[in-house]
């Protein structure tokens, strides 16, 4: 398949392992950002191709996992609302909240839609003009862009019965937030292609320069990652630490100008919860007051307080690659896909969940 | 590193409701049937456990099955749920190595449901039990009230005849084995989730909703050495096959570039984040057969129309343990396991 088959060349892919080997002359810890990256390692078995020096440390971005629970209980209290159609990511309905979750809301007699773009949830919005859609918008810069389109068309088209449940968070930060804490072990960063996408290289420039740290945008397929890892590998060896760009077909150094604006003008940098992580400042987006009437929060009231995670899961641990899934005493034991403690395990883009699927029958095979 | 993997998942009764996922094909759904249903009906059979139900009667072997269609939407491409009903249940009793002679059909109608969709339905049906040489004998009509349920709701059972001499199930299923596939994977579920209210993807994809008892038939006459037949549904060929191997103790390792899956499918799902060796199917079957007379199967499966996309995928390996894992085209193993209920599209 084109676009697809290129990047999973087994050949090629050899011939980047065997450059990664040739690199490397000491131990490096290096992390990917994105947990799009951690499945599609844990995926495609490429950590087992890497010389033993080579730590791969799976990072913070899963939108899912870092959601704050008081985001979720506020979604499964609007999926109790009769008069709600609530919508989501399919990867969200699993997530625990504080009492349940949005499967389990809907089984409870919520209406709980799964769509793929906040698109489809205006779509529904205009069909059902009975009703108040709300669309769950998580995820990083990278879903962003897409959910202040729906919003600005929301208001194009008159639409007074839409509104999102905002919890977007920023990648930076959370690197700025990894690197200053004084368990960091990570030398340097695979920086998440998608996100880049939208907001280009250079706000990892001054990342790199004050926290001495090479940073390698990095794309999502096989021979990305291994070319990523050999192109981070090399400026460690070489004691460089720059922003590389190993994802051009998709990145550009200044991102995607028309997202950018938009994302401007709709949303503004506001300090954020992560799940697991606490709160972080200036890390997350929320509506601009002139947008406020799109809020979910304000237009249902929703009780906004921090909700501490009950409970024995060490999804922090996990998110800031101080722990390894497979390391945790509850993993695969009392903590499974089926009777979940955290996120991390849920979660599509979750590492616990990663490990679990794909190394869960290692020792069987 | 823990690797204490012991599903110690308990049902929660109390208090708990029932979920999508519980229908899902996967090891929720395991789940429930294990705790919940074969303690309460231990029965003479293992029925429970297959897809069919092999009774003795006056020395004949009957085959013997059931099955509901709740299929959203009813019509959708490459088929509707009348015809998925019959083909549904015929492949059943056709994976037990049973002829199909009878169904019965009940319908669970929803007041409002035009008239003229339930006749294309039943035409349908009637068509696909005429096609497949079965009769439909008897049936029951229910009526609900309108809002629940999604217009038409079918249950099929129905009953056949095991061939002399057939006795495949998943303990005959040993080291060395080859595992065969009818065709290519994931074209039902995603035909379904593609015409689907907020997913809507433009694909030209139709179901594979097809009879396999002719494709079966073929392979019998052929006098080969099948070890056991499954035919791939909810769950898709993952489910099935960690079923076998479970069942079996055996290994099963596949070669993901042997495993056939059509452009569309293939693209679909990397959009979605969604694995086709876990959508399902609903005219495809995943045979076990004895190495030597694996080439000669494959043939025969090629030369039938349900068939002509077979391809030999993988094959059964000795222990220690049991599961299923694809040797990836990087070379890489990876482990295969059933879903916890459906697959969700994931976000970016």
């Amino acid at each position: 398949m084109k676009f697809l088959d290129e990047y999973r060349d087994p050949e090629t892919a050899r011939r980047y392992v065997q450059a990664i080997h040739r690199c490397v002359t000491r131990p490096w810890t290096l992390m990917e950002v994105c947990g799009g990256q951690t499945h599609a390692i844990v995926r495609h078995g490429l950590d087992r191709l890497l010389p033993e020096e080579v730590t791969l440390l799976h990072g913070p971005g899963c939108p899912v996992c870092v959601t704050p629970v008081e985001r979720i209980d506020q979604a499964v209290h609007l999926a109790g609302n009769p008069e709600v159609i609530l919508c989501s990511f399919g990867d969200m309905l699993r997530v625990p909240g504080s009492c349940r979750d949005l499967l389990e809301a809907r089984a409870a007699g919520g209406d709980v839609r799964v769509v793929y773009s906040p698109l489809d949830a205006l779509a529904l919005a205009r069909r059902h003009p009975d009703r108040q859609v709300v669309f769950f918008a998580v995820g990083f810069e990278t879903t962003a862009p897409a959910n202040a389109l729906a919003v600005a068309m929301a208001r194009r088209q008159g639409l007074d019965n839409f509104s999102i449940l905002v919890s977007h968070v920023l990648v930076p930060p959370a690197i700025e937030a990894l690197l200053a804490s004084p368990r960091n072990r990570v030398q340097g960063f695979l920086a998440a292609g998608h996100v880049c996408t939208i907001m280009g290289t250079r706000e990892y420039e001054p990342l790199a320069r004050r926290h001495r740290v090479p940073f390698v945008v990095t794309g999502f397929e096989p021979l990305d990652l291994l070319q990523g890892i050999l192109m981070c590998l090399h400026q460690l060896e070489e004691g460089r630490f720059e922003v590389e760009n190993q994802y051009s077909r998709s990145v550009a150094a200044e991102g995607n100008p028309q997202a950018r604006r938009l994302l401007e003008e709709v949303f503004e940098v506001v300090p954020r919860r992560w799940r697991g992580l606490g709160e972080i400042p200036a890390s997350g987006l929320g509506l601009r007051a002139d947008w406020g009437e799109f809020d979910a929060t304000s237009r249902f009231g929703l009780d906004d307080r921090p909700r501490e995670d009950a409970g024995e899961c060490r999804a922090g641990e996990v998110l800031s690659g101080v722990l390894s899934p497979v390391d945790c005493p509850a993993f695969g034991g009392r903590c499974t896909p089926e009777t979940p403690l955290g996120a991390p395990m849920v979660s599509g883009e979750g590492a616990c969940a990663a490990y679990h699927r794909y190394r869960r029958l290692e020792e069987a095979t | 590193m823990n690797l204490d993997f012991s599903s110690n998942c308990p049902l929660p009764m109390e208090g708990g409701r029932v979920r999508l996922a519980h229908g899902g094909g996967g090891r929720a759904m395991q789940n429930l049937l294990e705790k919940l249903f074969f303690p309460a009906f231990p029965g003479p059979t293992t029925g429970l456990r297959h897809d069919a139900s092999i009774l003795e009667v006056s020395g004949s072997r009957l085959a013997f099955t059931t099955d509901s269609y709740v299929v959203h939407p009813y019509f959708f491409p490459g088929g509707d749920i009348g015809s998925l009903a019959v083909h549904g249940t015929i492949n059943d009793l056709a994976v037990a190595g049973a002829r199909p002679l009878y169904l019965s059909c009940g319908f669970i109608l929803e007041e409002g449901l035009p008239l003229e969709d339930l006749r294309r339905i039943v035409d349908s049906m009637a068509h696909a039990a005429d096609e497949a040489g079965v009769a439909v004998v008897t049936g029951d009509t229910k009526v609900v009230d309108r809002g629940k349920g999604d217009g038409i709701y079918l249950n099929t059972a129905g009953v056949g005849l095991v061939e002399p001499g057939v006795c495949w199930h998943p303990g005959q299923v040993r080291p060395g084995d080859a595992v065969l596939v009818s065709g290519d994977l994931g074209r039902h579920g995603m035909a379904i989730m593609a015409c689907r209210e907020g997913l809507e993807l433009e694909t030209r994809l139709e179901s594979d909703s097809a009879p396999l008892w002719g494709l079966v038939e073929a392979l019998i006459r052929e006098g080969l050495t099948i070890r056991c037949l499954r035919d791939l549904t909810r769950g898709g060929l993952t489910s099935a096959l960690v079923e076998i191997a479970e069942a079996a103790g055996v290994r099963i390792t596949l070669d993901e570039g042997a495993v056939p899956v059509s452009e569309e499918v293939r693209g679909a799902c990397e959009l979605l984040g969604l694995d086709p060796l876990a959508v399902a199917n609903e005219g495809r079957l995943v045979a076990f057969v004895a190495p030597e007379d694996a080439s000669r199967a494959l043939e025969q499966m090629r030369e039938h129309p349900a068939g002509k996309g077979a391809a030999w995928i993988g094959q059964v390996e000795s222990g220690p343990g049991f599961g299923v894992a694809v040797r990836t085209c990087l070379g890489t193993l990876r482990p295969l396991d059933m879903l916890n209920g459906e697959q969700l599209p994931r976000i970016c």
